[in-house]
């Protein structure tokens, strides 16, 4: 499903927003990056950072204690 | 902004005062996630704050006069007496503790928090009267560094979403 994974596992705030950053820019218009995040201030920061920038989140789920979210770039 | 429209021209100000290890990152941390919002950031560094934009960052921290900053140690808290942090060594003990904390908890460092707004188009303006007052050299600065003053910084924040004074 997913075009690219980013792997932000053990990264705090705000690494795991500044590097989906770098690899959405990376990406084309369309394209899904997935981002695997053990920040539990990533939720509330994945669909902020989405809102703001015009991105669409598809997916925020928690998986044990991993946090994984879908970004479409737009 | 209306639905659909993601032009986003949304801009956000800091101005840096504090140049010790813990508040380096305030400003650091909002002005590179803003910058990955799409906002357009301007970082006016200026007093203690504008060593941070030396190359070369060797950043302290005390635990002198901050009963609010409790360390976690052995499963407990602990906050300094003043008195012990005026001791020799305490402060560099304290810089080491905290380095070591960021490292632990995958807290990014000044310098690479540092690269990640340059790298994104933050525009960095060191205030020229603190270089002038603290003879500092502008040859021992990053990159990239714009001199100005007050005026400049007025400028900026009059055309900012955002403004803040860290």
């Amino acid at each position: 499903m997913a075009d690219q994974t980013l792997n932000a596992e053990g990264l705090n705030c705000p690494l795991p927003i500044i590097k989906a950053k770098k690899a959405l820019k990376g990406l084309e218009a369309g394209k899904v990056l997935e981002v695997r995040s053990t920040d539990p201030g990533s939720v509330a920061d994945f669909a902020a950072f989405c809102t703001q920038t015009g991105n669409e989140l598809l997916k925020s789920e928690t998986e044990g204690n991993v946090y994984l979210f879908e970004i479409k770039k737009n | 902004m209306a639905d659909g429209d993601f032009g986003n021209a949304k801009s956000m100000s800091i101005i840096v005062t504090k140049g010790t290890l813990d508040w380096a990152y305030p400003p650091f941390i909002l002005g590179t996630t803003a910058a990955a919002m799409d906002l357009d950031v301007t970082m006016f560094f200026t007093f203690y704050g504008l060593p941070l934009l030396n190359k070369k960052l060797d950043l302290k921290m005390t635990t002198l006069g901050n009963p609010a900053m409790k360390m976690p140690m052995a499963g407990m808290h602990m906050a300094m007496p003043n008195i012990v942090s005026a001791l020799p060594g305490v402060d560099r003990g304290a810089t080491t503790m905290m380095k070591n904390l960021f490292k632990k908890k995958g807290v990014a460092s000044i310098e690479d928090l540092r690269e990640a707004a340059v790298e994104s188009d933050v525009r960095i303006i060191a205030c020229q009267m603190t270089l002038d007052l603290f003879e500092m050299d502008r040859k021992d600065m990053i990159d990239g560094v714009e001199l100005g003053g007050a005026a400049t910084y007025i400028d900026v924040a009059t055309k900012s979403d955002i403004n803040l004074f860290i």
